[in-house]
């Protein structure tokens, strides 16, 4: 691996339910700030979800937004911050919130990677909604079917927003999506196919009823008298998922062009790992999560000792979660040091966008050595105790050098990031 | 409706299409995408608009008559004058 170029975090734009840029969300984060709200949607009546309330018109105008799908839209908003807040510009683009001083990206040399868990449902209900008002006339279904859901459609239209003419394309990893974005992002850059990426994962899934359904078919859904309250991993009555929409995306550049430019560095990538489980649909296997985490320190060259920081995928499922206790506890064994926290019991569950997001929560960790907690654990499961989880109130550590971040999804997918500080002195 | 008023119609549903747009000041003898920013899906949304608030079909052949205003109130009267405005904004 040492031919490798190293790879950099130079931007973070998001949109998450509880901020709508990394310090906001920081600050919610470790002030114990939910995003989960009450919310109803058609079929499904009245339940709980993450919803985002950045201003999509910042950087989109009223005809694009109306044309285009809410994944687009939060890809576009995620897009433009990542780059603003690199410092970038593209050629020949005034992009709003960019600094005087911004460096000029050649848009043919910038790629575009956006992991989703699902895409097409929310268009394809809502045209069928309305077909079905027309007594299924199909001579009232939409021209804008098919360009709002093919897989593409978040990262195409980030393209048709920004001008960017390198690859872009969206990678289906269901859950596990937002990290898959970030790896492409890495190996694309290694491979020299690209010198800028703008890669995570994006959701819009509270738009579309059937997910809920689904998760409630499956006894999945959360539920709690308070809507803050309702995601809550680890604790002994947890009893479900909160569907989430959100999004984030990296600026992502090669160490030594960073350095050049003498960017501000949030993190460097240092290794990555995705496996399959190759068991079932849904249930996950922590066999296959602990190869996956081992595979990704193995690449990092660390010691599961060496980890500072876990971000879990915990999604507050009563099984899920201890599976994924389970896998760690094999890893990490009585090693208080390790500190393992979870971000879903704040923004629910943001799917695609979940594993790029949750580090993101996380990264200022490398500046002001606080960890997050996992709030809303009222009473910890004696089958998710693990001694370096961090519960409800935030832990000032000191010194974090290094970030293991989980995400897991549907049909056995298992992905682990880590990500390590890069001192100062190197930006 | 008279002429004017499926102009009025026309210019409602241009407004719901392209809401960025100014429409005070379109000449109607003009082409539309002479004058403000409408591509080929933005007149397929004209069309859907024109069937889903009047009930009236244009088929592909004659989307050339929808090309100005004017034309768009020549062509439309026959299939809209017996038809209420309904307006949105």
């Amino acid at each position: 691996m040492a031919d490798l170029a190293r790879v950099v975090i130079t931007g973070v734009g998001l949109a998450s339910p509880n901020g709508s840029n990394l310090s906001e969300m920081r600050r919610n984060l470790l002030e114990g700030v939910s995003g989960v709200e009450p919310y109803e949607i058609r079929h499904v009546g009245k339940t709980f979800a993450g919803v985002c309330h950045f201003d999509p018109l910042r950087h989109q105008t009223r005809k694009a937004l109306r044309r285009g799908t809410r994944a687009g839209s939060i890809g576009i908003y995620c897009a433009n911050e990542a780059l603003g807040d690199a410092g970038l510009e593209l050629e020949s683009c005034a992009a709003s919130g960019t600094r005087g001083t911004a460096t000029k990206l050649d848009r043919s040399r910038v790629g575009v990677y956006v992991g989703t868990t699902e895409h097409g449902n929310v268009e394809t209900e809502n045209q069928i909604h309305e077909v079905m008002e027309y007594d299924f006339d199909l001579k009232f279904w939409s021209h804008h079917h098919n360009p709002r859901t093919v897989a593409n459609n978040p990262a195409g239209e980030i393209t048709l927003n920004t001008g960017i003419t390198g690859p872009a394309y969206a990678l289906g990893g269901a859950c596990a999506g937002g990290n898959l974005g970030i790896i492409q992002g890495v190996q694309m850059l290694q491979l020299g196919e690209i010198d800028t990426a703008l890669a995570g994962g994006v959701s819009e899934s509270i738009h579309t009823f059937g997910i809920f359904a689904s998760f409630r078919a499956e006894g999945a859904l959360g539920d709690h008298a308070d809507a803050t309250r309702v995601s809550r991993p680890f604790d002994k009555n947890r009893n479900g998922i909160v569907v989430s929409e959100g999004g984030c995306l990296y600026t992502l550049e090669r160490l030594e062009d960073a350095q050049k430019r003498g960017a501000r560095i949030y993190g460097e990538v240092i290794g990555h790992h995705v496996n399959s489980d190759a068991a079932d649909f849904v249930l996950p296997l922590p066999q296959r999560q602990n190869e996956c985490m081992r595979a990704a320190l193995d690449r990092a060259g660390l010691e599961p000792g060496e980890v500072d920081l876990v971000s879990t995928h915990a999604t507050s499922t009563p099984l899920g979660d201890v599976q994924e206790v389970s896998a760690m506890r094999e890893l990490f064994g009585d090693d208080a040091s390790v500190c393992i926290n979870n971000t879903k019991s704040y923004i629910g569950h943001t799917m695609g966008a979940a594993g790029a997001l949750e580090l993101a929560g996380n990264l200022p960790s490398f500046d002001d050595g606080w960890v997050h907690p996992t709030i809303n654990v009222d009473e910890l499961d004696p089958d998710c105790e693990l001694p370096g989880l961090v519960l409800n109130q935030p832990r000032e550590v000191g010194d974090i050098d290094t970030i293991l971040n989980l995400s897991f999804g549907m049909l056995g997918i298992n992905s682990a990031v880590v990500v390590r500080r890069v001192p100062v002195h190197q930006h | 409706m008279t002429k004017e008023e499926i102009v009025s119609a026309i210019k409602d549903i241009i407004h719901t299409i392209a809401p960025d747009e100014e429409l005070g000041g379109l000449d109607p003898q003009e082409r539309l995408r002479d004058q403000i920013e409408l591509d080929s899906m933005d007149f397929l949304d004209i069309v859907m608009e024109l069937r889903k608030r009047y009930g009236v079909n244009v088929p592909e052949d004659d989307y050339k008559e929808l090309a100005s205003l004017d034309s768009c109130a020549n062509y439309l009267h026959p299939l809209m004058q017996d038809k209420e405005l309904k307006l949105s904004v």
